[in-house]
């Protein structure tokens, strides 16, 4: 009914969490040029705001997408109130809230746990010698 | 169905993605789009299998109908999303050479 509402929410935290984060990663990276010389690889290298951004777009992603569905369906209108269930009646609404209380925060949830799932596959990735690396100690 | 289709367009897309690894083409926000579509629609089918049971998987056809074209329209929606994406942000400055060109 309304499912998508709850990733969505978690999608706008998250955007503006990592917007912040990069904010403050690229402030640093200008403070360590200064003193110590960074070489520009280690400037290149994404920081946490970048794998934030991954849990922002997938979210984003499949919000849009879903509301799409939503609409397809007739659940959501492109006018006040926006939700249909919010003409319905309370009995509706109560059920649009149950349904976001149960499928939107799984799937608010699911997401994030294969985010994390990503970052830390990702970190064990970036550990792995590079290809060319690994055939000269072959 | 609908499921079914956005998880195809998913990992055809993310296996474009790999192949061409080609930061130019953006396909990179094509792949989280259908991935974040695909997980969510996980969760609504689970949640409507454990209403319906084995109903689930013996649809009506004309829900499976409603569904597929649900499903493709979906696809063309993420499509248009990245075309406008790839045009707007221009990585190879195809649309601004030519606009220059005029």
């Amino acid at each position: 009914m309304a499912c998508f509402l709850v990733p969505g929410t978690e999608a706008i935290v998250v955007t503006a969490a990592a917007l912040l984060l990069k904010r403050y990663e690229q402030k640093k990276t200008e403070v360590k040029i200064g003193t110590n010389n960074t070489s520009a690889e280690t400037q290149k290298k994404s920081g946490f705001a970048g794998k934030l951004f991954w849990l922002a777009e997938l979210l984003w992603g499949g919000v849009i997408l879903l509301a799409f569905e939503h609409l397809w369906y007739g659940e959501v209108v492109p006018f006040f109130p926006f939700l249909t269930a919010a003409t319905e009646g309370p009995a509706a609404v109560s059920e649009m809230l149950g349904e976001m209380a149960s499928v939107g925060v799984t799937m608010a949830v699911l997401v994030t746990v294969i985010w994390i799932g990503m970052v830390l596959i990702s970190a064990a990735i970036e550990k792995r010698p590079t290809t060319e690396k690994a055939e000269v100690t072959v | 169905m609908t499921l079914l289709i956005t998880v195809f367009a998913a990992v055809i897309t993310t296996a474009i993605w790999y192949k061409k690894n080609d930061e130019k083409m953006l396909l990179g926000p094509l792949c989280w789009m259908f991935w974040g579509a695909s997980i969510m629609w996980f969760v609504d089918a689970i949640f409507e299998y454990a209403e319906l049971k084995a109903e689930y998987f013996t649809p009506a056809l004309e829900d499976m109908i409603n569904d597929t074209f649900l499903g493709l329209s979906v696809v063309a929606l993420a499509l248009v999303i990245w075309v406008v994406i790839l045009l707007i942000k221009d990585p190879r400055g195809t649309v601004r050479n030519k606009l220059k060109k005029k």
